[in-house]
């Protein structure tokens, strides 16, 4: 077990004894919460499993490399990035997904690009920002996520 | 009364149905896998490993990061982020968004209704913009997912180089709007004196 396990499970036990003490019963509530969610992520979480150990399995890491990795150049990680803002996967699993790649040879920046557009752009909930907070606000926020991500790429490829 | 009963029954049924749906397609995706490796043998060891480790690694950690997005959400009201985020500014105001933006309560679409009601009490369009896309990219459980499976190093540069971008894209679009001066989100705000 590695300490980021250890660090990440004390830490939670230790919001869970706090949030004991403070309210019994609210505690009691979010444990029920979190089991009903754990259910509803449960199916996602295994295909997530099965597929990238398929991925591991099956693409050469030198394909892999080719379209996402340091010899795609700015047009893998451009559709990289617009393959983040339009998929709608739960950004607890873009995690693992974006080690598995990186592993298997992708790129510092594709990978970045992917993390962020996957959490910041987002056009399935695209229609439901501009009914609440205006076509102008949702449009600028959303396209200039898209730029901030591929600025954020780069630079950690830079960095790292 | 009776309306809101049967409306929470959909609801409930839909989402178990939403939950049926994920069962139905891990299983055609494992169906489907083990087709693959049943015709490629060769590939079997180097698949059924990796699955093994990932699962491992999701097991030790996604529990706690389950729980502890559950204690925020009950803990954690709407209220008491509007009170606190108010009409805070400047760099006072950028924490504040990214620290309530970062709490786990939540989906993103959660979050608009809530940005909606921050503008009509005066909020700033920066701050506004800082803690959806806080919401959305820095949540902790994420962070820490993020930290088990591509380690300190990339963690914590993406986590500083997203906020420093955020804080710029947020005053950027603040003077956009500004400059433009329709102020047509949701609600016209209050003139700033």
């Amino acid at each position: 077990m590695s300490t980021t396990v250890i660090v990440i499970n004390l830490f939670t036990l230790g919001c869970f004894s706090f949030a004991l003490v403070k309210n019994r019963t609210k505690a009691k509530q979010s444990l029920m919460v979190a089991i009903k969610s754990f259910v509803r992520i449960l199916p996602t979480v295994l295909i997530i499993i099965v597929v990238i150990s398929l991925l591991l399995a099956f693409a050469p890491p030198d394909q892999i490399s080719r379209f996402i990795g340091d010899q795609s150049g700015f047009g893998g990680l451009l559709a990289i990035a617009v393959l983040g803002a339009v998929l709608y996967i739960p950004a607890l699993l873009s995690f693992p997904l974006a080690a598995s790649l990186l592993q298997s040879g992708a790129g510092v920046a594709s990978v970045t690009a992917f993390i962020t557009t996957l959490t910041m752009v987002g056009l399935a909930t695209l229609p439901l920002e501009i009914k609440v907070l205006g076509k102008k606000f949702a449009f600028l926020r959303n396209g200039l996520s898209f730029i901030i991500a591929i600025a954020i790429a780069l630079t950690m490829e830079a960095i790292l | 009364m009776n309306m809101r009963a049967t409306q929470k029954t959909e609801e409930k049924k839909k989402m178990r149905r939403d939950i049926v749906k994920g069962y139905v397609i891990f299983a055609i995706v494992l169906v489907i896998a083990i087709i693959l490796l049943l015709v490629f043998p060769d590939k079997q060891e180097a698949a059924t490993t990796t699955a093994w480790n990932y699962f491992l690694e999701m097991v030790f950690i996604l529990p706690a990061v389950i729980v502890i997005m559950g204690l925020f959400s009950m803990f954690v009201s709407k209220e008491q982020v509007v009170k606190y985020m108010g009409k805070t500014s400047g760099i006072k105001g950028i924490l504040l968004a990214i620290f309530f933006g970062a709490l786990p309560t939540g989906p993103l679409y959660v979050a608009f209704p809530l940005a909606l009601t921050l503008l009509k009490k005066g909020a700033k369009v920066s701050n506004i913009v800082i803690f959806l896309s806080a919401w959305a990219c820095i949540k902790i459980p994420q962070e820490l997912v993020e930290l088990q499976f591509l380690g300190l190093k990339f963690m914590t540069a993406r986590l500083i180089l997203t906020i420093i971008f955020v804080a710029l894209m947020g005053i950027f679009i603040e003077r956009l709007i500004e400059w433009t001066d329709n102020k047509r989100i949701g609600v016209s705000q209050e003139v700033e004196k």
